[in-house]
Parts: structure tokens; sequence; C-alpha cells
């Protein structure tokens, strides 16, 4: 059975249909690329799964169950981790808190967890009682991946991780989010074709909304003319 | 010297009342983005269900009770029933609220009437002590207005430690910056509107209690006053900031109270006239100023 299957998924915000047409099926321990032009409907996509963005027609289903019609709260806890474009770090809050609001359980198993995080962004241990408002760029974006890890959920939807970042920290981040995608299922959205390209194997070309293409992340790399055509590389 | 002194005592024991009003408005406004225009209407019932009270059983405890009581079940019906419908429309919140804010004044006349009523101080609150200071004169402290200092500062320590020390404060502090992405960390976000909004009304209703023995008289009018108030200790504070709050009730009460005595022709337009510059130019209200400062000097 799929972890993720999308059927037709056409979502709206206020008056305008944002998705007009996503078709995808995710296996688990898959790492899965959304491609496509700024404006194409990929975060859309990802906030319309977390149940942010409310669905018009079609079919989202994770492990079996229907995610239509479900609040957020409840897509979290069915086991779906999000990393949102901005950050979502809150910046009154340390990071310690930050991680702490994330559990769903307050068991040895998630204070492992949380001590998995701090291993994996040693920035994020030597900060830990600091409020999130001090931190750079990158330190924001490591706390928002390793909050997200913090109830191990079997998928976790990432979007644009590189954004803003310097090249240095993305090179960072790309191998962190490879170490993650080994043992969960990951959803990347990413605009940087070279993170994408470390972190998963395949993707999916989201265009106007619509999935127009989906294939093998090596063949991708070696298909000039549909990176230029979809891609805009 | 001593006259000052007595007003800036009077401008504190006030400014817990402003506080007790000020500081839930603001949590409201911040965590859900609800200007709510409803919250002198639970003021005010907060009073008359106090004088109730306080009437039938004779219990001081009882009425502050029954008005908190009042104020959270009235909140929490305005949160499920209307506001709930409303949340990201803020014209729809003001005509809602405001409607509300009318309806529930309105209820006050047909229950009680609209005539003021005498509400009497609890006989252990209700002394005077004139403290001699040497050299500068007599102070004038009123038993009950050192009372609400004192439940004032209990609220703000207990608040303080609420959204500082617990996971319900820390849910709260991170709604007021995304109550979305809250929720999309696996927590019900609208249940902590609803109770917020409800405990916001608790507040309120405190506030009404606590005003009722201070003026010894109560009319279904005197929630507009302090809500007006209220909404400028809110900006001038920060709007989502609980200490920005006390901070804001202070300066306001204390403003208030002497420009009341000095110049009485301005002590209503000075608060809107210190709102209206605070919008101009400090949006974010004068406790991030305060913040601003801690920082330099540190450095």
């Amino acid at each position: 059975m799929s972890l993720l299957k999308v059927s037709g998924l056409v979502s709206y915000i206020g008056l305008f249909t944002i998705l007009h047409g996503i078709d995808m099926e995710i296996q688990p321990g898959e790492a899965v690329a959304i491609l496509g032009r700024n404006g194409a409907g990929k975060t859309t996509f990802l906030r319309t799964v977390m149940g942010l963005v409310k669905t018009r027609s079609g079919t989202i289903e994770y492990k079996g169950q229907s995610l239509v019609g479900k609040p957020p709260h409840k897509v979290s806890k069915m086991g779906i981790g999000y990393c949102p474009e901005d950050y979502g770090v809150f910046n009154e809050l340390s990071i310690e808190e930050n991680l702490i609001l994330a559990k769903h359980k307050n068991d040895a198993a998630t204070a492992e967890r949380i001590a998995y995080v701090l291993d994996l962004f040693p920035d994020l241990k030597k900060a830990f009682k600091r409020p999130a408002r001090t931190l750079s760029g990158g330190q924001r974006q490591m706390l928002s991946v390793g909050r997200s890890l913090v109830n191990s959920p079997p998928l976790i939807l990432i979007d644009e991780p590189s954004k803003g970042l310097a090249p240095v920290v993305i090179e960072k981040m790309s191998l962190a989010l490879k170490e993650i995608a080994r043992n969960s299922t990951i959803l990347l959205v990413e605009q940087n074709f070279h993170m994408a390209l470390i972190v998963t194997d395949r993707y999916y070309i989201i265009d106007e909304g619509k999935t127009v293409h989906n294939g093998l992340m090596k063949d991708l790399e070696n298909d000039k003319e549909l990176q230029h055509k979809h891609l805009g590389l | 010297m001593a006259n000052i002194l007595t007003l800036l005592f009077n401008g504190i024991s006030e400014g817990a009342l402003y506080f007790l009003m000020a500081s839930s408005l603001s949590i409201i406004l911040g965590l859900m983005g609800v200007v709510n225009f409803a919250h002198g209407a639970l003021f005010v019932w907060g009073a008359y269900v106090f004088r109730m009270v306080f009437i039938q059983t004779g219990s001081f405890f009882f009425g502050i009770m029954a008005a908190m009581v009042a104020g959270f079940v009235i909140g929490f019906i305005f949160e499920k029933l209307f506001v709930s419908r409303v949340y990201g429309n803020v014209g729809a919140q003001i005509m809602i609220t405001l409607g509300l804010s009318i309806v529930f004044t309105e209820l006050i006349r047909v229950f009680w009437g609209p005539t003021p009523l005498i509400v009497t101080r609890p006989e252990f609150l209700a002394g005077v002590s004139h403290i001699q200071l040497g050299g500068v004169g007599t102070v004038i402290i009123s038993h009950y207005r050192l009372f609400l200092i004192i439940v004032g500062v209990v609220i703000a320590i207990l608040g303080h430690l609420l959204l500082t020390k617990t996971r319900i404060g820390m849910t709260i502090r991170a709604g007021v910056q995304s109550g979305e992405m809250v929720s999309a960390l696996g927590i019900n976000i609208n249940l902590y509107f609803t109770l917020v909004f409800a405990a916001g009304g608790a507040l309120a209703g405190l506030g009404g209690a606590l005003f009722a023995p201070l003026s010894q008289s109560i009319n279904p009018e005197i929630g507009n006053m302090f809500q007006l108030d209220a909404f400028i200790v809110v900006v001038i504070g920060g709007m989502g900031s609980f200490m920005g709050s006390a901070v804001g009730s202070l300066f306001i009460a204390i403003m208030i109270a002497l420009i009341g005595w000095y110049v009485p022709a301005l002590s209503s337009v000075a608060p809107v006239t210190i709102m209206a510059l605070v919008l101009i130019f400090r949006p974010q209200g004068l406790f991030s100023l305060l913040g601003l400062l801690r920082q330099a000097v540190k450095k």
C-alpha cells in the first residue's frame, strides 16, 4: 500500500483555484522531490496535504485513510511532519520550547528523538536555551527540520529548505536531509536542483497546478530539455 | 507631595482593573486576531452578577467567583456560537462583537433596570489608612484599593508563570505568532481559542466585580468606558503582550489619575492622543521599546 496517494486533487484559496489536478503516489521509504517553477502550486500542494488549504475535489490518502477535510492537528497526529517555507519556528520561544511544543507524547522515545535532533544539528544544542529569534536563517531551518522529526513521523513534508541560505549551509542541510531520508519518507519541495539531486531519488513536476511529469532524478539530471522546459534551468 | 503619592496609589489601583481587561483583550487579539468589542459587556455582567450574589449570600468571595464564572460562560458562548465563525474576517468580527456588546448590555437593562445600582464594599476592605510620611505629609491609603493592587499583582504573576512556565502558555505564545503552525504541530488551536476567549471573559468579569465596590455604583454603560481605555492600553503595551498590558495599564491609569487631578479637561483626551502617537510612531507598542532599551543597556 502507498504511504501517500493523491488523485485528481483540486484545491482553492478564497475565490482562486490553485491546484487543478495533482496525481501522486509515494511509497514508504522514498525520498521524492516536487519540482516546478515559482507559482506552480508546489507549496499549496504541501499545505493542502496538511489541511491548511481547502480541497475542492479529488482524494488524498495517507496509509489508506483519507486526509480530505481533516484539520491540520489531526493530519499531524496521523504521522505527517511539516516544515513550511518560512521555517515556521516560534521566535519568542527558545529552541528547547520549540522542540517540546512539537511533542505528541511525553515518553522516552520522544526524548531520545530530541537528543537525535541535537546530534544531527549541533548548532541547536549550543543555542538550546536561546530564543529562536536570535538564530540565523540556517539555524532556523535546522530547527524547523529538527522539530518535524521529534515524533518520528513516517512522512515529512519539507518546503524549500534551501531558500535564502548560503551555499555552504545548503550543502550541510542537504547532507542532513539525506541522513534523515535513510529512516523516513520525505516529500521535498525544492527550487535548488542540486539539493533535490542529493536528497531525493524520484521527482514530480508541477506546472500551473497540475502534475505534468514524474520519473527518476538520475534521468532528469541528464534530460536538459525537460529541465529547461519545466524548471527553466 | 503627599497628594501626588495618593494620586499615584489611586492610579496604580485602577491600573489593576485596566490590566484585567487589557491583558485578556491583548491575548485574544494577539492569538486569535479578534478585535473583541464585546469585552466591555463581560465586564458589566461581572459587575452585576457580583452585586447580585454578594447581596444574596453576603459573601464577597462568592460574588467574585460568580462574576468570573459568568464571564467565562458568556465568553465561551460568544466564541463557540459567534466569533469562531468569523475568524480572519476583521470587519465581520467588529460587527458581530459590537452587536453582542449591544445585546448583552441591553439584557442588563432588562434584568436589572437602566438606573444605577448601589454597591457596598465588604466590611473588611472598607477602611482607610492615613500614613504619615515625615516631611512629605499624609498619604491616604484605601484598603479596597490596596486589595485591588494585590489582586492585580497576583494575576500578573500567575499569568506570567502560566505563559512562560507551562505548555499551555508555550502554546499561547507560539499561537500569537502563528496559530496555523501550532495546528500543524498537532495541537488543536481552536480549543485554545475557545478557552482563551472564555478565560478572557472570566478576567473581564473579575474586573467588573472588583470595579463595582470601588465605584460603589454601577450602570449598564460602565463597560464601554473601561473597554475604550483597555483598547488604548493594548495599543500602548503591544498587541499580544501580557506584560506589555501590565506596563500599559499602569502608565494609562497613573496618567489619567494625575491629569484628572491637575488638568481635568485633558483627562479624556490625553490617553487617546497617546494612543494615536503610538500607532503612528511605534505601532508595535511601547513595551517592545522597553525591551530594546534593556538590550541597549546590556550592551
